[in-house]
């Protein structure tokens, strides 16, 4: 309940400018889909799909990355640090896996608003896309493993340029690196195998197994799993440093 | 009559250097008490202390009888705080951020509605009520603040500068909420650059100065022990400042000195005692 009164203060929020966001949060899936998709892609065919079929899923694991990260954790640090409106909520009578779970959740809500609705675009250019269950499973995963990922980063900073520099390094190599424009079957295996470490390349490759309708790669689900849990158990350690 | 707050050798440390060193004080259920201090000279960090966002290094913080430390979740709440710094939500309106913070309490749905009408009519601000934080004046900021911490029926409240950046009219307006919480029944435990705003509100004062109590005493009591009537003195630009304990042994010894210009006898205040003891100016900080 109290995580929900911390989400609840976003949804406020947000449904005042909401329009507004939602432009901003689909440009760039946007740019990436004609980039990648009707520039780069046009006629190229991945593992006997279309390049477009086989971007898609991975520009929705991007967007779910971006938009969840920076829903939890650029939001949590600009209170934290600049409006100091955090130390209410840590003044208040609440848990702090509340605390963190309500913080998250504000990522996981943005994630899933600005990924629902790229896909409904998307759809409208690829239609063959299978928007089933396991997707629906997949993306979740993505958004809250990405919103635990911004709280712990948001708590770890101790200025706005942190995580800024935290995006540059950790975010961005992850946009173009993690599974998301091309298949991992065609790269070199000691690259492959650094690029599994990532959890992107996992959200992408379930994402797109999902879209696709190919077997379910469980044991990315379960490495998302291990990433979620890392990154919550990191986020508590991280709020608790906070009080010392 | 119960120690709302009560310290006990209290200390903290960060990076090696002692910002709170030996701090013990005790403030009694009902009090207005004002806590002075130069800037950098723990006041905030006392605060954050008693207020669960930060551990001391050594000693105990107690409100209402319970460990800040040990019991954080009861001790929340008793307390409500204002901030120095303008520590609401921008993007909520006036009305949104006392619900959020209702919510944050547990206050029930006609609950938090009875007690968001009471708070706003009480800060005076039901007419802005749906109006968003950025677009009201600082005096309303700071009131909102007020009707924030209040939600939850607080037995303590802690304000932090409460009038600082305010102009003369919205911080009399604060003074006046301020006697209006305590009336109700809320002990208050205020830090202000503003000495007249202790000598006006105060029922008590402390003063700290390098992380240590110097003294703690009522207004009158603090200014009883320097001494009632000082005498102040102009000498090649410079003001020297005597203390005595009645305008009789003031004005003896002006006369003795045979020099009346430039002397004045006068009442003390808290801020002599202050500069006394801490050896600047509040004005200075």
């Amino acid at each position: 309940m109290d995580a929900y009164t911390i989400v609840w203060s976003d949804m406020m929020m947000l449904r005042r400018r909401f329009a507004k966001y939602l432009l901003t949060t689909l440009l760039s899936p946007l740019l990436y889909l004609m980039a990648f998709g009707y520039g780069l892609g046009r006629g190229i065919s991945v593992n006997g799909t279309s390049y477009l079929d086989f971007v898609v899923p991975g520009i929705i694991a991007l967007t779910a990355m971006t938009t969840s990260f920076n829903g939890a954790g650029t939001r949590l640090n600009t209170d934290r640090l600049f409006f100091k409106s955090f130390d209410e909520c840590l003044m208040a009578p609440i848990s702090s896996i509340s605390l963190i779970t309500g913080k998250a959740m504000i990522g996981v809500y943005r994630g899933l608003v600005s990924s629902i609705a790229f896909l409904l675009v998307a759809m409208l250019i690829a239609p063959r896309l299978d928007i089933g269950l396991l997707f629906a499973l997949s993306l979740l995963f993505t958004c809250l493993l990405f919103s635990f990922l911004g709280v712990f980063a948001a708590l770890l900073a101790g200025t706005h340029e942190d995580m800024a520099t935290f995006s540059s390094l950790i975010l961005l190599p992850m946009t173009f690196l993690g599974g998301t424009f091309f298949s991992l079957s065609q790269v070199p295996i000691a690259l492959k195998t650094a690029l599994y470490l990532l959890p992107l390349t996992h959200c992408s490759i379930c994402l797109r197994a999902a879209a696709l309708g190919d077997s379910f790669p469980w044991e990315s689900l379960l490495a998302m799993a291990g990433f979620l849990l890392l990154f919550s158990l990191g986020s508590m350690a991280a709020l608790k440093r906070l009080s010392v | 009559m119960n120690s709302a707050v009560e310290i006990i050798g209290l200390a903290k440390e960060y990076s090696g250097k002692r910002v709170i060193d030996g701090l013990s004080l005790e403030v009694e259920e009902g009090d207005v008490f004002g806590f002075l201090g130069p800037n950098g000279a723990g006041k905030s960090t006392a605060i954050r202390i008693l207020t669960t966002l930060t551990k001391p290094t050594a000693g105990r913080a107690l409100i209402n009888g319970f460990d800040v430390v040990k019991e954080p979740h009861r001790v929340k709440s008793f307390f409500g705080v204002v901030q120095q710094h303008l520590s609401l939500n921008r993007e909520l309106t006036v009305k949104e951020n006392l619900e959020f913070h209702a919510r944050l309490h547990h206050l029930s749905k006609s609950e938090r509605d009875r007690r968001i009408d009471e708070l706003l009519d009480f800060v005076d601000m039901s007419e802005q009520a749906d109006q968003l934080i950025d677009k009201i004046s600082g005096g309303m900021k700071r009131r909102t603040m007020i009707a924030r911490a209040l939600i939850h029926r607080p037995k303590l409240l802690f304000l932090d500068e409460p009038t600082v950046g305010l102009d003369a009219q919205s911080r009399r307006r604060v003074w006046d909420l301020v006697r209006g919480m305590n009336s109700e029944g809320s002990t208050v435990f205020l830090t202000t650059h503003y000495i007249d705003e202790a000598e006006a509100l105060c029922h008590r004062a402390g003063i700290i100065h390098q992380g240590r109590s110097m003294a703690i005493g009522s207004p009158e009591e603090l200014r009883r022990r320097l001494g009632t009537f000082a005498v102040e003195s102009k000498k090649e630009g410079r003001t020297s400042y005597r203390y005595f304990p009645d305008r009789e042994s003031a004005s003896r010894f002006v006369l003795e000195r045979k020099a009346s210009d430039g002397v004045v006898i006068r009442q003390s205040s808290l801020e002599d005692v202050f500069i006394e003891l801490t050896g600047r100016r509040v004005a200075e900080e």
